[in-house]
Parts: structure tokens; C-alpha cells; sequence
């Protein structure tokens, strides 16, 4: 279990990839490759994504859950991919904002 | 957090691509990268606390800023038009620093205790001033520590810093920006001056998106439009007096720009006639309008183009007025519009408006946090908001005038004078007065046929009611603007209650 919070930052322990928290707070079993992610920077990285679980992730893409509480963005990419609670993270489309600056 | 978290991830998705500069000798994403290095690593070895910044827009602003962000000293950029005195005394808060300065602002800070000067485009050459790049190890990630310092424009006092902390800008980005969602051909034309939040904001947004930024050294409505049309520019973000100049440059030209996709507006009150000259004017562009303060890392509303055509095209008069809102709260960011007493106002209700957000700082360098316990940021604007959720912002509380106990919106009365179609420009503000407090006083700029004061005392009673009436009119032949497009309405009352004379003229 690791706590979301808008801004913390985790890494995967099986593969490179690392994200961040957009949305979402409490606590969560975000998983990558099939192992629970940890605060970025807690680890070295071991062993390889689960079969299962090695689509990978794609940088700068937002993922999400079904029901819109969560919502992570890939700041550096993978073979593994991402999870919560077991259940896939798909990657969020979603309607740009207008440019305001 | 750190700025350089964009930048990093720009530069593995877009390495080659032209970051900033022109189409065919700007700097990519790569070589911003680099110099970020090189930048950063000078910093460190000469164990300096801030890099400031002294230069119009130009390539160097983004390697200064990922520089200082890499090298973990804020950045901070200060207004190159102050009077020599005020621009030593401004940079010399922030040694021991590095100050990068074109020639003229070289010269006009040398000398100043604890100030290391480099030139720009020396800096740009050499980065690393001699050193090897290599050497630099990774940006810290304290999401805490201070990445920019902004001198806030100060229309009501002297000049404070605000401080913008990584995580306040990195979580602006994330919120508002997709990644890499720039075309190949799309460039941003950034011509607010760097010492404008909205500089900062539009760097790291461009970069994250791999929109390729397009300088203006010295902004003149016809400088721009040239530039506009030489670099095939996309995108813009305009004040409302940069707006209005350009409109009227490109009426004078008799041209229109069809390049420009997108323009953005904010930072200032805008004259809806000006908007809908300029809809023309750029017949591709959809228009945003955006509201933010320096202390929330630029924009927190936006009414984007979708909004802009639709309440245009609207027969319903309450949607069509939204035409001259704000928009709605970007995702992550809450408004409240509060009344005196700090219980929220009803819907429709003017108060004053509170923000809170992950890119809300609220934090002055001089006087410590400004959060309330629950997160929320004062903005002291006043405004009002509809029921669907858009914002109206009348302006600074401070200029709030109340007659008789009666509270007035100085914009809501400049709003109903500009209907006129030969008033140019109005400013609205309160004057002492024994029998209420303050009565309105207005300034007006005006073109022939020149109304007169009753024609303009009559279309405030008419549009209004008789208590917003002018007591005072004024024409003018223009009013006092700050450098980024601020109306100085207190420079105006400044001067009137200087100059009383025996009896209301008019």
C-alpha cells in the first residue's frame, strides 16, 4: 500500500517507469509489472515486469481508474504496466484544456 | 518536484525538435537541455542563492529558467524599466546571485554588492562559461524549495515577491497541459515581459507541450504582427493593451492574421468591443480568456474558444453576458466568492474572491504564507460568480467604491461608459465626498463626436441605476496604464484628491 496525494511520486520496482499523483488521495495498491510501486527514489530496481502486466507505459500519458478518483501521469516510461488494485490503469483521454498561456 | 521534470521529459519525446528561437536556427529541446547543464553547473560551483534575471523575452529565458531549476537557486526575473536605483536596489535583495543581462542592463548592475554578471549572449554561446558540462549531477526533488520569485506588479503598494515553489508550477503543468500535444508547425509568440507570471507559465507550458516559442524582444503592435507572419505563429498570449494596440495596427494595416490559431487574453480588464474586433481580425483563432494572479501561478479560470462562439451566437441575454466572464475554475482549482463577513455570497452576489489549489502559493518572500488554515488565497479582486459556476471579476477591492454604504464595481460603470460608441477608454473610481463617503468620479477618453457629461451621466442612469451616476467627468486624452497593462486607478484618484477644486466640475 502506498498514500496518493496530489504531487507524491512513485517508481516502479521491476521496470523504469515512474509517475505522479494528479488526483487522488488515501490509500492505494498501485502496482507496476505486477509489483507494488514505492516513493520514488526508495528503491533499486529488481527483477522484471510479470507477464501479465508488461504492455508498459507511455510517457506523459495520464492513467486513471473507471471511476475517475485516480489519476497518475507517466513522467518516465516502462515495460510494466500500471495497476490499482489489481485492476488495469488505462490511459485517459481526455478533452485538452484551452492553452491560457 | 522540479521545473526540470517538464524539460527531461520533453527532451526524451522531442529531443529534436526546435524548442525555442526561429524555424530555422532555434535551440531543440536537446541543446536547451545542455545549456540547462552547463547553466546549472556554473551555478553550483559559484555557490550563488538566486539567478536574476534582467533581459526582454528571448532564448535565453528558458535556459535560465531550467538553469536556476537544475541548479537549485530560484529564478528571478526583474523589470528592466525601473529607474537604474530601483533596479540595483531589486537585485541587489537577491545576492549572492548570478544576473543574466543583455549589454545595457550589464552596465546598469554593475557594481552591485554580491552580483556575478553574465551576459546573455555570452551565456548563450558558453553555457558553462569555460567550465565542463559534465560535471552537474541531478536537480534535487524537494517539491518545497522556491523555483521562481516574481516581483508582484504592486497597483496597490510597493513591490512585494511572491514565491512559486516547484511543486505550485510543476502541478499547473500536469493539470492544465498535455504532454507533447503540440503540432510540428504550432509556435507560441511570447511577448509578455519576463517578469510577468504569465512568461513563466507560458515557458514551461510551450516546452511541456513541444510547442516551439517564438520571442518578441520589444513588444509594438507592428513588430508583432511581422513576426507573427514571419515565423507562422500559432499561438499568442496577449494583455488586453497589447490586444487592443494590435487590433488597431491591423485596422490601420487593413489586414487580418489568419496563421494564428489560438490567442489567449488575461491579466487585465479587456473592453468587449476590442474582443469582437479581434474575433474578426483573426478569422482561425479560437479566443480564451484567462484570470490568475501572480500568487497562483497564472491562470485559475479560464473561458475558453467553444465558450467564446457559444455565448457570442446566444439570443439569451444571461448567456451572452457570460461573454465577458472569466470562465470556470481550471481542474484542480476552487473558487469562492465570499462577502464581508467570510460566509460565501449567494449566486450573482459580488464579494471577494478566495482560490484555493495545488498551484495556489499565496506566499510572499517578506511576509510569509497569506493561506488561510483550510488552503484558501485571498485574491483581493472582487467579483461575482452565475449559476453555472462562471466568474466575473469586477477588479481590485481596493477599488471598490462605496457611496453611501453602497458598494460599486469601478468596471461595472467602465463597462456601461464603453458601450457608448464614442467612448474610447474609462476609468471609474471613488473620490472623497462629506455627504457620501465617496461619490464616482470617471475619466473618459473619447473620439468625435465627443458625448457630453450629461449624454454620459444619462447612459450610466439608463444602463445602471442613479446612485452609479458620475458625480465627476472627466475627458481625458489617455489613463494611466503599469507596464503589463494594469489600469492605475489609484493614480487616478491620487491625482483628483490632489487637485480638489471648490466645487464638482463637469
Amino acid at each position: 500500500m502506498v498514500e496518493l496525494r496530489p504531487g507524491a511520486r512513485f517508481q516502479s520496482t521491476v521496470c523504469a517507469t515512474e509517475v505522479i499523483v494528479v488526483k487522488g488521495t488515501g490509500p492505494a495498491e498501485l502496482t507496476c509489472g505486477g509489483s507494488p510501486m514505492v516513493p520514488a527514489g526508495s528503491a533499486e530496481r529488481s527483477g522484471e515486469p510479470s507477464a501479465d502486466a508488461s504492455e508498459g507505459t507511455l510517457l506523459g500519458k495520464r492513467y486513471g481508474d473507471d471511476d475517475d478518483t485516480v489519476e497518475v501521469l507517466c513522467t518516465k516510461a516502462g515495460p510494466g504496466s500500471l495497476a490499482l488494485g489489481g485492476v488495469a490503469l488505462a490511459v485517459k483521454v481526455t478533452k485538452p484544456l484551452p492553452a491560457s498561456d | 518536484m522540479n521545473l526540470m521534470m517538464l524539460l527531461e521529459m520533453a527532451a526524451t519525446a522531442m529531443a529534436g525538435r526546435a524548442a525555442v528561437g526561429t524555424r530555422d536556427a532555434g535551440i531543440t529541446c536537446d541543446g536547451l537541455m545542455s545549456r540547462t547543464a552547463a547553466l546549472a553547473g556554473r551555478l553550483r560551483a559559484s555557490q550563488v542563492e538566486h539567478l536574476v534575471l534582467c533581459d526582454e523575452p528571448g532564448a535565453v529565458l528558458p535556459v535560465a529558467l531550467f538553469g536556476a531549476a537544475w541548479g537549485g537557486v530560484p529564478y528571478v526575473p526583474i523589470n528592466y524599466r525601473l529607474a537604474d536605483g530601483d533596479l540595483r536596489r531589486l537585485a541587489g535583495r537577491a545576492a549572492p546571485a548570478v544576473a543574466v543581462a543583455d549589454t545595457s542592463g550589464a552596465q546598469r548592475l554593475a557594481g552591485v554588492d554580491g552580483l556575478e554578471i553574465i551576459e546573455r549572449d555570452e551565456l548563450l554561446d558558453d553555457p558553462a562559461g569555460g567550465a565542463d558540462p559534465a560535471e552537474v549531477g541531478d536537480w534535487a526533488m524537494d517539491p518545497d524549495a522556491a523555483a521562481v520569485l516574481l516581483y508582484t506588479s504592486g497597483t496597490s503598494g510597493p513591490p512585494k515577491a511572491a514565491v512559486l515553489r516547484h511543486r505550485h508550477l510543476v502541478s499547473y503543468v500536469f493539470a492544465t497541459v498535455e504532454f507533447a500535444s503540440a503540432g510540428t508547425d504550432e509556435a507560441h509568440i511570447m511577448a509578455v515581459p519576463p517578469y510577468h507570471v504569465a512568461s513563466v507559465a507560458a515557458q514551461l507550458s510551450q516546452v511541456y507541450s513541444g510547442r516551439r516559442i517564438v520571442p518578441l524582444r520589444r513588444f509594438d503592435a507592428d513588430s508583432w504582427i511581422d513576426l507573427v507572419r514571419a515565423e507562422g505563429v500559432s499561438h499568442a498570449m496577449l494583455v488586453p493593451t497589447m490586444l487592443a494596440r494590435i487590433v488597431e495596427a491591423l485596422d490601420r494595416r487593413g489586414e487580418a492574421l489568419e496563421s494564428v490559431r489560438f490567442v489567449s487574453y488575461g491579466g487585465g480588464k479587456s473592453h468587449r468591443s476590442v474582443v469582437e474586433r479581434a474575433l474578426e481580425l483573426f478569422p482561425a483563432a479560437g479566443f480564451s480568456h484567462a484570470y490568475g494572479l501572480t500568487e497562483t501561478s497564472s491562470t485559475v479560470c479560464v473561458m475558453g474558444p467553444d465558450d467564446h462562439r457559444r455565448w457570442a451566437a446566444s439570443d439569451d441575454p444571461d448567456e451572452r453576458a457570460r461573454l465577458t466572464s472569466a470562465g470556470r475554475p481550471l481542474p484542480g482549482v476552487e473558487i469562492s466568492v465570499r462577502c464581508d463577513d467570510g460566509a460565501e455570497a449567494e449566486t450573482g452576489a459580488a464579494g471577494e474572491i478566495w482560490v484555493r489549489g495545488e498551484q495556489v502559493s499565496g506566499e510572499y518572500a517578506e511576509g510569509g504564507s497569506q493561506l488561510d488554515g483550510d488552503g484558501w488565497f485571498c485574491t483581493r479582486d472582487s467579483g461575482h460568480t452565475d449559476d453555472a459556476g462562471y466568474l466575473w471579476v469586477h477588479g481590485r477591492n481596493d477599488d471598490i467604491i462605496i457611496r453611501g454604504g453602497e458598494n460599486m464595481s469601478p468596471g461595472e460603470i467602465e463597462d456601461a461608459l464603453l458601450t457608448h460608441p464614442a467612448v474610447v477608454d474609462a476609468a471609474a473610481f471613488g473620490l472623497p465626498s462629506r455627504e457620501w463617503g465617496e461619490e464616482v468620479a470617471v475619466c473618459v477618453v473619447t473620439r468625435s463626436p465627443v458625448p457630453t457629461a450629461e449624454d454620459l451621466r444619462r447612459l450610466v442612469r439608463t444602463r445602471l441605476r442613479s446612485s452609479r451616476v458620475p458625480a465627476r467627468v472627466e475627458f481625458v486624452d489617455e489613463l494611466p496604464y503599469n507596464d503589463t497593462g494594469k489600469l492605475l486607478r489609484r493614480e487616478l484618484r491620487q491625482r483628483f484628491v490632489a487637485s480638489e477644486p471648490a466645487a464638482p466640475s463637469g
